[in-house]
């Protein structure tokens, strides 16, 4: 029942207060000696060159857009997976055509090279 | 009890205190991390309604996929932290209809739902396999359905990404 | 309901000691066995054998200065490694460590959260783990920090989602979400002498399963976010102190946890074959089948650290190959291939 989620519960904000009385810690304990150099980015010791702020591939975007498709996929497995033993044949096949269709999806995507990385 | 009724309010505030950051901050970083928490607050609120398989789907799906989007488009875009968002207010008037059109539906469902308000109502055990048992017999066209609406993203997420093979 | 939270802060406590002790065994262990593969002699002045290396490390990164660049974004800079810590710390509370045990007359799991979601539960904190990889690069507003960053979080996910399939062929032997359950499941024997692990049941579940953990803890060979030759530090390059630290123990306590449900998921959990048969007291048996599970993980532990001395680093694009044309195909593959045997 619900009283199984306090656990949970506890555990997130448990390790939340671990993280962030650590942090504190060190503010308390770390010296402060700042220094102008100390805080400009650290680029292999050159002079910072332009801001990290720049437009990027919009390969991630891709690899981002694919999970989540693949994803959701995933999720309606779950309960099939688990309720499997009672579905008999009718249920495997059902299951069947669903991952059918997505792995010509699969395919599509596969041919066009949005999985190639180079 | 006393302590469900706090979750419920904790959650509650949560997701509407982010849900209006992520409206109103004219910084779009602020309300891309706002949203994080909205996604978060909700998940709690399921749990709460005894939808514990949901509440899971919403972390996996939301928080884990499309959230990384999200910030994968906020964070990847030029200069986003010092851009400051202008909501100008233009098309008003189609605006008023259509936000008057899902405010109605939204409390006609209000007034129509069942609401459960006692976490002993219905159980908590098998959320996972009666979803599954009504997905692959009361709702199974809509399952079908489901991956076609997949298949046709994937297409359309490949032809986005317009990579012609150079010969 | 208010004894309820004191039980389980103090299970959070007693599991949080348990993973910061064994974190420090295991950075200890790393560090000797590295030593040995490359022929040197490792950490040997810090108390007897170098054990205390790791704690005289921890007070070291405690006394540092921590330094937030200028151009960071402050707030998301101090946020990131709360994010990676919180994950890494509480995805053990669904892990059953082992059988029930009777303790002050009352029968108790030896687990900390009995949901009935068990296995999804550590699926998506794994996934709100991402967050603080690409919030620790992106907000150090550093180039190396943000390719490490981005590059972590494609990888992850890309991983994920083999890591999710491969979960699905045990789901369907066992037909629970329920971990204790899944375990349960495993202490059948096939033929009356094999133990019924999933180890023996889902033998391409378990090798997809290993090598998404792999990629999902960062560990070499997939261990791109922080290639050195090329990205300096990856997504913590601007970390100093025990914000560092922070996500070098969400490493490691994130390696103990993957360690731990492989052996839940593959490896019988706390199950010790045979040894119901010896006619033990409840008591002592629950505290051998404890060790059982403890001595699983660690040689996988042992496994994942003599693994990362061993090979070295793929390229990036092999890695997404992997990830996208390799393990999720079989992954699928897999489903269907136990569905249709169930079936038959």
């Amino acid at each position: 029942m619900l009283e199984g989620y306090i656990p949970i519960f506890v555990m997130l904000a448990g390790g939340a207060a671990f993280g962030i009385v650590m942090v504190k810690l060190n503010e308390l304990f770390g010296p402060k000696h700042p220094t102008e150099e100390k805080y400009t980015t650290y680029e292999s010791g050159m002079e910072p060159v332009k801001s990290a702020r720049e437009r990027f591939s919009i390969k991630f975007y891709m690899v981002a857009v694919l999970f989540i498709l693949f994803d959701i996929e995933v999720v309606f497995l779950y309960p099939w997976a688990v309720t499997f033993k009672g579905l008999g044949v009718n249920g495997f096949i059902t299951m069947a055509v669903f991952i059918f269709i997505l792995l010509v999806g699969y395919y599509y995507v596969w041919r066009k090279g949005a999985l190639e990385w180079d | 009890m006393v302590l469900y009724n706090l979750a419920f309010y904790f959650f509650s505030l949560i997701t509407l205190a982010s849900a209006s950051v992520v409206v109103f901050s004219k910084n779009i970083v602020h309300s891309a991390f706002a949203l994080l928490f909205t996604f978060f607050g909700v998940a709690g609120l399921y749990v709460l309604m005894m939808a514990d398989f949901l509440a899971i789907t919403q972390i996996l799906i939301y928080i884990g996929g499309i959230m990384v989007l999200i910030l994968f488009g906020v964070m990847l875009t030029n200069r986003t932290i010092d851009v400051q968002i202008r909501t100008g207010s233009i098309q008003t008037f189609p605006a008023m209809l259509i936000v008057a059109a899902l405010a109605g539906t939204l409390v006609g469902i209000f007034w129509s739902t069942d609401w459960k308000i006692s976490p002993t109502a219905i159980g908590f055990e098998k959320t996972a396999p009666e979803i599954g048992k009504m997905l692959l017999t009361n709702y199974l066209l809509p399952f079908e359905i489901a991956s076609i609406v997949l298949l046709v993203a994937l297409i359309g997420a490949a032809m986005i990404a317009r990579r012609e093979k150079k010969a | 309901m208010g004894m309820e939270i004191l039980v389980s802060t103090a299970k959070f406590l007693i599991v949080m000691t348990v993973i910061l002790v064994s974190v420090i065994i295991l950075v200890y262990l790393e560090r000797r066995i590295s030593a040995f593969i490359q022929n040197r002699t490792g950490p040997n002045r810090v108390g007897p054998y170098g054990l205390f290396q790791a704690i005289a490390d921890v007070v070291k990164l405690l006394l540092k200065e921590d330094i937030v660049p200028k151009n960071a974004y402050k707030p998301v800079h101090d946020l990131a490694p709360i994010i990676s810590i919180g994950a890494a710390l509480s995805t053990f509370a669904v892990i059953p460590v082992g059988n029930t045990i009777e303790l002050f007359g009352t029968t108790m799991k030896l687990m900390i959260a009995d949901v009935n979601i068990g296995i999804l539960y550590i699926l998506s904190v794994t996934s709100i783990g991402v967050y603080g990889i690409t919030l620790a690069g992106w907000s150090s507003n550093n180039k190396y920090s943000l390719l490490g960053g981005l590059r972590s979080s494609a990888q992850l996910i890309s991983y994920e989602l083999s890591m999710g399939l491969s979960i699905i062929g045990v789901l369907m032997i066992s037909g629970t979400l329920r971990l204790d359950q899944i375990v349960q499941h495993q202490t059948m024997y096939i033929g009356g002498w094999l133990p019924n692990w999933n180890i023996f049941l889902q033998p391409v579940a378990f090798i997809t399963f290993v090598v998404a953990a792999f990629a999902e803890t960062n560990r070499l060979p997939f261990d791109l976010p922080e290639a050195e030759p090329e990205l300096v530090g990856g997504y913590h390059t601007e970390y100093t102190g025990l914000k560092f630290g922070l996500f070098f123990l969400a490493e490691y306590a994130n390696m103990i946890t993957a360690a731990a449900v492989i052996t839940t998921l593959f490896l019988g959990g706390w199950h010790l074959p045979y040894a119901e048969n010896l006619g033990l007291s409840a008591f002592t048996l629950s505290l051998l089948q404890v060790l059982a599970f403890c001595a699983k993980v660690t040689v996988i532990l042992l496994f994942f650290i003599v693994t990362r001395w061993t090979l070295p680093r793929f390229r990036y694009d092999q890695l997404m190959d992997i990830g996208w044309k390799v393990m999720l195909p079989l992954a699928i593959a897999n489903v269907l291939v136990t569905g249709l045997i169930l079936v038959l």
